[in-house]
């Protein structure tokens, strides 16, 4: 194309700069000249329309997904012939709620209420221990072997100890779940204190600041992603352990009416008793997941914040 | 001639006990106040190392370092960083990253719950001077790589250190940005007038900003030649293109080499 190709082909020394600016020009072709017409606006709106149907389809697709679910089941009982003390339709399992809703509600609240005291406990302990051990290179050395040992014990063999200290009941439900959810918490809260950039602690550190300030001004609020992600791990661990409790020594709770329904081959309500604790952890997960949406929504920023960052 | 603000005399540092790297081997360097000097040199020359023996982040295995008339024994306040990675923290609006040194440094931290208005006019001010002006609400993702490079900048210079200290702050954006925020710290630094000691290893870069440049032999590091630039201020991008700039540019890069081939006959020893 350069109508003169050799001389763009020897570019200017020291006393040629004029004549291969001159060439220069005639080696550049603007393209910049404004569309003729735009085109784009039709598709940009079945773009929109797209994104919505697609918003619309995630939000309602667990639910479709347990229907199905539950569809299945029915239709393979029915089927197969199953008999019910092996696997109880969903309906059966539904008429069982209906007829027993006295003692289960009665029995899920002493479950609830088990595992919410000790889930509390575990968060006051966890997040103490959590900013203590990763905070200090001394402290997580100390104590994160005796933490990792203590979290390998099987609980359901603590419980009998449980027992003989505080007898059979509450106590132990509560215990017992605070034992098992207090550890993903700690791991979790000193994870994201001990990961603080090097290079913000230096920027700190120079200016004096005191290692408890920038714990308090960095580490915490960064931290704070992972303790609610660690949050939703420890409330169905909870759960479990109030219900291994009370299955092992208990005299009310879920873990206990399902003992005894089993002992009675009531299967349809030990499966109603399954389907109540699924429904109550699911439910505190939801609570656990729009708390962190509320107070930690920076870190979760690119999934909905595209549109803003990408004015700049 | 007064007394250097950064004196740092025949010090060693060592990392890791008597077997551990030797990081810098007896550098002697000093730096007049409201000076601009840049430290270049081949990777891993201990550049940061005389960062952090500066700032007081770690002691020298021996020598001395003295900033404004005394030892350094202890980080000092009157420092203010800046790195290649901005780490802004996501949680706090831009004009709150600015402003986290404050909350920090004394006598800062006392007196700020009272007087917050008039620091935070002064975070603004700042923000304007680099050109943030409007963004002092945004989060700190929602800015491009150059933006939080400038509002870390801001963070750094906020308590009004007397002392500066870049260590390669630009390294990680492309290169129209970078030229953008060359301009931008030499306008900072001409209005505020701090002793800024740069690390970095775009001798570009290191002409365009410094008085003088520094430059290093590889690890264990020494200042092996020092280099004034004599160009007027304030300096423009046009002057990078001058055949003064590009001789520097040249007979720098000379130095590294030769800094680079001392290493080779280290290792071949």
């Amino acid at each position: 194309m350069p109508p003169d190709a050799t001389a763009v082909a020897m570019p200017a020394g020291a006393g040629e700069i004029e004549a291969s600016r001159g060439a220069a020009q005639a080696a550049v072709v603007r393209k910049d000249q404004p569309p003729a017409n735009d085109p784009g606006i039709t598709r940009d709106q079945e773009l929109v329309e797209a994104a919505r149907r697609r918003r619309i389809l995630i939000k309602i697709l667990p639910w479709l997904v347990i229907t199905g679910l539950i569809i299945v089941w029915q239709c393979a009982v029915y089927l197969f012939d199953i008999p019910q003390f092996v696997l109880p339709a969903p309906t059966v399992i539904a008429h069982s709620i209906v007829t027993w809703w006295v003692p289960i509600i009665d029995n899920a609240s002493q479950t609830l209420m088990t595992t919410l005291i000790g889930f509390a406990l575990a968060n006051i302990l966890g997040l103490t221990l959590g900013v203590v051990v990763g905070s200090s290179v001394l402290v997580y050395y100390g104590l994160y072997p005796l933490l990792i040992a203590f979290n390998s014990i099987p609980k359901v063999a603590v419980v009998p100890i449980l027992v003989i200290w505080f007898g059979i009941g509450t106590t132990p439900a509560i215990v017992t779940s605070f034992l098992i959810s207090f550890f993903p918490i700690t791991v979790n809260v000193a994870a994201g204190i001990a990961t603080v950039e090097p290079e913000l602690r230096d920027v700190l550190r120079a200016l004096g600041a005191h290692p408890l300030n920038i714990v308090r001004k960095v580490g915490l609020p960064r931290s704070m992603p992972y303790y609610f992600a660690s949050l939703k791990i420890a409330i169905t661990s909870s759960f479990l352990g109030s219900i291994l409790a009370e299955t092992v020594a208990g005299q009310k709770g879920i873990g206990h009416l399902m003992i005894v329904a089993s002992s009675r081959f009531e299967v349809p309500l030990v499966f109603a008793g399954l389907i109540v604790t699924a429904v109550m952890s699911v439910t505190m997960y939801t609570i656990a997941t729009i708390i962190e949406g509320r107070t930690t929504g920076w870190a979760t920023r690119s999934q909905n914040d595209m549109g803003a960052s990408s004015g700049n | 001639m007064e007394r250097p603000f950064v004196e740092i005399d025949h010090v060693w540092m060592r990392y890791g006990g008597s077997g551990g790297t030797l990081a810098l081997r007896d550098a002697t360097l000093s730096v007049q106040k409201e000076e601009f000097v840049a430290v270049v040199g081949p990777s891993g020359c201990g550049k940061s190392t005389l960062m952090r023996l500066v700032t007081g982040l770690w002691p020298a295995s021996s020598g001395s370092v003295i900033v404004a008339g005394k030892e350094v024994d202890r980080p000092l306040s009157i420092a203010g960083m800046a790195f290649q990675n901005p780490t802004l923290l996501p949680w706090r609006s831009v004009l709150n990253n600015v402003m986290l040194p404050l909350e920090v440094v004394k006598p800062h931290s006392s007196r700020l719950r009272r007087e917050r208005p008039a620091y935070e006019d002064q975070a603004r001010e700042l923000l304007e001077l680099v050109g943030l002006k409007g963004f002092e609400k945004k989060n700190p993702w929602q800015l491009s790589g150059g933006m939080q490079q400038r509002a870390s900048l801001c963070r750094a210079l906020i308590h009004q250190p007397d002392l500066l200290m870049l260590d390669e702050p630009f390294a990680a954006l492309d290169v129209f940005t970078r030229e953008d925020l060359w301009g931008v710290l030499q306008n900072v630094w001409m209005k505020r007038k701090p002793t800024v000691i740069l690390v970095t290893h775009d001798l570009r870069e290191a002409i365009f900003l410094a008085d003088r440049i520094l430059v290093m032999t590889s690890r264990p590091g020494r200042i092996m030649i020092e280099r004034t630039v004599e160009l007027p201020r304030p300096r423009t991008p046009e002057m990078t293109y001058s055949p003064y700039f590009q001789t520097l540019v040249q007979e720098l890069r000379g130095y590294i080499d030769e800094a680079r081939r001392g290493e080779e006959v280290a290792h071949a020893a």
